[in-house]
C-alpha cells in the first residue's frame, strides 16, 4: 500500500541510510588513525629521526636516511613538477576553448587517474634502463610527472578565480600581456597556487609503487640523486612485508611519521585556501 | 613642479613604441613557453604509452596472445599466462565497488542533501582525507589490523553464520590474506574519489529540479530518488568508473594484502593476484630479459584498460558538468 504513512516511513527509513552511510564513511579513516597512533607513537624517538637502520636482529635503530631519501626526492619532483604545472596551467586559464586547451585539459585529467604503477615503468624504460642503475633522480622524474597533471588542473582552477577586471586593469595601464599574467593574475590567485602545489606534493610524499623501479631504495646513507636512494614509503613496504616483529614496529613508526608529513601538508593546503577565498577548494 | 622638457613627448611616444614592440617579443616568448608547458601533457602521455610498449614488445612479439588467455606463470619453464592476475584485478576491483558504492552514493546524497550543516564540512574533509592516505599506510593496516579482523570473525560470520559457504564464492578456509581482504582495502581506498565526485555533480543539480518534486507531493527520498538523481546520473556513473580505474591500477596496499597467489579461484576467501601486484612482487627478481617482458606486457595491459576507463569517466563527468554550464 502507498499510502502517505509508508511512503513517509521509507523517505525517513532512507535519509537515515544515508546517516548510517556517512558514520560507516568515516569509520575506517578514524580507525587507520588510531592504529598508527597507538602502534607508532611508542617506537617514535629521536633515534628514529637520527639513526641509521639497524641490522635484522639488532634492536633500535632509525629511518634517518629514508625520511632525508623522501624529502630529496619530494624536492626533485617539485622542481620537474610544478614549473611546467603551473606554465600548462597559465596556458589553458588563458586560452580557454583552443582545441589545444581541451585536449589538456582532457589527456591531464586521464593522466590524474592512471596508476602510478605505470609511471614508474615509464621512468625506469627512460632512465634506468639505458643508463644501467636505478637513482633518486629517475624517482623524482616519476613522481614529478605525476605532479604534472594535477598541479596543471589546480592552477588552472584557481586562475579561472581572478577576476577579468583585474587582467583588464592591468592590461590598460600598459603592462604587457606576460607581466599581467605573471604579477597580477598569478600573484592574486597565489595563494589557490600554492593550495595545489601542496595537494600534489602530499599525493606524490607516500608514493611507494613508482620507486620500487626507480628509486630502488638504499640500506645506506645516501644524498646523491645518481644512486639509488631510501625512501619512507618503501622502507615501510619492506619492513612490514618482512617476518621480524622489531621490524614491524619500525614500520608503523615509520608510516606514523609519513602520514603525519602528509597530513600536515594536506592541512596547510586547505588553510592556504582558506584564507584567500573563505571556502576550502579541493 | 617642474616644466617637462621640450622633446619630452617625442620621447615619450620613442619609449612607448620601443616599449611595445618588445612587449610584442616577450609576449610571444611568454606565450610559446606556457604552450610548451602545456604540451608536455599530451607529450607525456605518448611518451608513456611508447616506453610501455616498447618495453613489452619482446614478450607480445614471442609470446602473443597467450599472456591473456593461458593461466600458468612459470619462469623456469618460460610460460607466461597472466589470466589470473587479470581475473584478480577484475574481481577485486569488483568487490571493492559492490562494498564502496552504496557507501559513497549514501555519503554524496547526506552531504549534498540532508547533513546538518555543522556535520557537512567535517564529514566532507574526513572522507577527502581517506584519498590522502597513501596506499604502503593502507597496506600496513590491512596486514596488521584488517587481516586478522577478516580472519578471526568476518569470514567465518559470512560463511558459517549466514552460510554463505554454501555457495562457491565464500567456500573453503578461512586465509588471512584473500581477495577478499584485498576488495575490501580497495573499497575503503576507491569510496572518496566516488563520493567527491558524485557530490560534486549532485550539487550541479538546480534547485528547481528539487522544488519541483516537492510541489508534486513528493517525499524528501522520493524527490532524490526521481528528480535528483537521474539528472546527475551519468556524473554518478563517472564518479564510479573512476574510482574504479583507481582500484584497478592500486599496487601496494593490494599486494600487502591479496596474498600474492596466481591461481583463479572463485572463492573470495582465496587468495588471489593483481596485474599490478604481480609487476611489483616479480620486478626484482626477474632475472631473464623474456620475464621482464612479460611484466611490462601485464603493464601494458594495465595501462590500456585504466586508459579507456579513465577516458570514459572524465566524459561522463563532463557530460554532467556541460549540461550545468548551459
Amino acid at each position: 500500500m502507498r499510502t502517505a504513512r509508508n511512503r513517509h516511513l521509507v523517505s525517513g527509513a532512507m535519509i537515515g541510510l544515508t546517516y548510517l552511510a556517512a558514520a560507516m564513511a568515516t569509520l575506517p579513516l578514524l580507525f587507520i588513525l588510531f592504529h598508527l597512533i597507538v602502534k607508532g607513537a611508542s617506537s617514535i624517538s629521536l633515534d628514529f629521526f637520527t639513526h641509521m637502520p639497524r641490522p635484522v636482529g639488532e634492536s633500535g635503530g632509525g629511518m634517518a636516511n629514508a625520511i632525508v631519501g623522501t624529502l630529496i626526492l619530494i624536492g626533485v619532483a617539485s622542481v620537474i613538477g610544478l614549473p611546467i604545472g603551473i606554465g600548462a596551467g597559465l596556458h589553458l586559464a588563458e586560452k580557454k576553448t583552443t582545441p589545444l586547451a581541451y585536449t589538456v585539459r582532457f589527456l591531464a585529467d586521464v593522466l590524474n587517474g592512471l596508476p602510478s604503477i605505470v609511471m614508474g615503468i615509464f621512468a625506469w624504460e627512460v632512465l634506468v634502463r639505458p643508463i644501467g642503475h636505478f637513482s633518486a633522480l629517475a624517482g623524482g622524474v616519476a613522481l614529478g610527472a605525476m605532479m604534472i597533471p594535477l598541479v596543471t588542473r589546480t592552477t588552472e582552477e584557481m586562475l579561472l578565480v581572478v577576476p577579468t577586471s583585474l587582467r583588464e586593469a592591468a592590461l590598460a595601464l600598459g603592462y604587457p600581456k606576460w607581466r599581467t599574467s605573471i604579477s597580477v593574475v598569478l600573484r592574486t590567485a597565489m595563494a589557490g597556487i600554492v593550495t595545489g602545489a601542496l595537494v600534489a606534493v602530499a599525493r606524490i610524499a607516500g608514493e611507494t609503487a613508482p620507486l620500487l623501479f626507480t628509486a630502488l631504495g638504499n640500506q645506506f646513507w645516501s644524498t646523491s640523486i645518481r644512486e639509488p636512494i631510501a625512501a619512507l614509503p618503501l622502507q615501510i613496504f619492506t619492513y612490514a612485508t618482512n617476518a621480524y616483529e622489531e621490524l614491524h614496529r619500525l614500520a608503523w613508526a615509520g608510516a606514523l611519521v609519513l602520514i603525519s608529513i602528509v597530513l600536515v601538508i594536506s592541512l596547510a593546503a586547505r588553510f592556504a585556501t582558506r584564507s584567500r577565498f573563505g571556502a576550502p577548494v579541493d | 613642479m617642474t616644466s617637462l622638457p621640450v622633446n619630452w613627448l617625442e620621447k615619450e611616444k620613442d619609449r612607448r613604441r620601443l616599449n611595445v614592440g618588445a612587449s610584442a617579443f616577450s609576449d610571444k616568448v611568454y606565450e610559446a613557453l606556457t604552450a610548451a608547458c602545456a604540451l608536455v601533457v599530451p607529450g607525456l602521455v605518448i611518451a608513456i604509452a611508447v616506453a610501455v610498449f616498447a618495453a613489452a614488445w619482446p614478450a607480445f612479439a614471442k609470446l602473443g596472445l597467450s599472456i591473456v588467455t593461458t593461466s600458468d606463470w612459470d619462469v623456469a619453464g618460460g610460460h607466461f599466462g597472466a589470466a589470473p592476475a587479470i581475473f584478480g584485478t577484475l574481481v577485486s576491483s569488483t568487490v571493492a565497488l559492490i562494498i564502496a558504492t552504496p557507501l559513497a552514493i549514501g555519503v554524496a546524497i547526506f552531504l549534498s542533501e540532508f547533513s546538518p550543516s555543522w556535520l557537512r564540512q567535517p564529514v566532507g574533509f574526513l572522507v577527502d582525507l581517506l584519498a590522502a592516505i597513501p596506499s604502503v599506510v593502507y597496506g600496513l593496516w590491512g596486514i596488521f589490523v584488517l587481516i586478522p579482523l577478516l580472519r578471526e570473525h568476518v569470514m567465518p560470520f559470512l560463511r558459517d553464520t549466514l552460510h554463505l559457504g554454501a555457495t562457491p564464492f565464500f567456500r573453503g578456509p578461512a586465509y588471512g590474506p584473500s581477495m577478499l581482504a584485498a576488495g575490501v582495502i580497495l573499497a575503503i581506498m576507491a569510496l572518496p574519489y566516488i563520493s567527491s565526485v558524485s557530490r560534486e555533480v549532485l550539487m550541479a543539480v538546480p534547485r528547481s529540479q528539487r522544488e519541483a518534486a516537492l510541489a508534486l507531493g513528493a517525499t524528501r527520498w522520493e524527490m532524490i530518488r526521481d528528480a535528483v538523481i537521474p539528472y546527475a546520473r551519468s556524473g554518478i556513473i563517472g564518479g564510479i568508473m573512476l574510482g574504479l580505474g583507481r582500484a584497478l591500477g592500486e599496487t601496494m596496499a593490494v599486494t600487502m594484502v591479496i596474498g600474492n597467489r596466481p591461481e583463479i579461484s572463485a572463492s573470495l576467501l582465496a587468495p588471489g593476484y593483481t596485474m599490478a601486484s604481480l609487476i611489483a612482487n616479480e620486478f626484482s627478481e626477474a632475472t631473464n630479459d623474456l620475464h621482464l617482458s612479460a611484466l611490462m606486457a601485464v603493464g601494458a595491459i594495465l595501462f590500456i584498460i585504466t586508459l579507456i576507463v579513465n577516458a570514459v569517466a572524465r566524459w561522463l563527468v563532463w557530460s554532467v558538468s556541460r549540461r550545468r554550464a548551459q
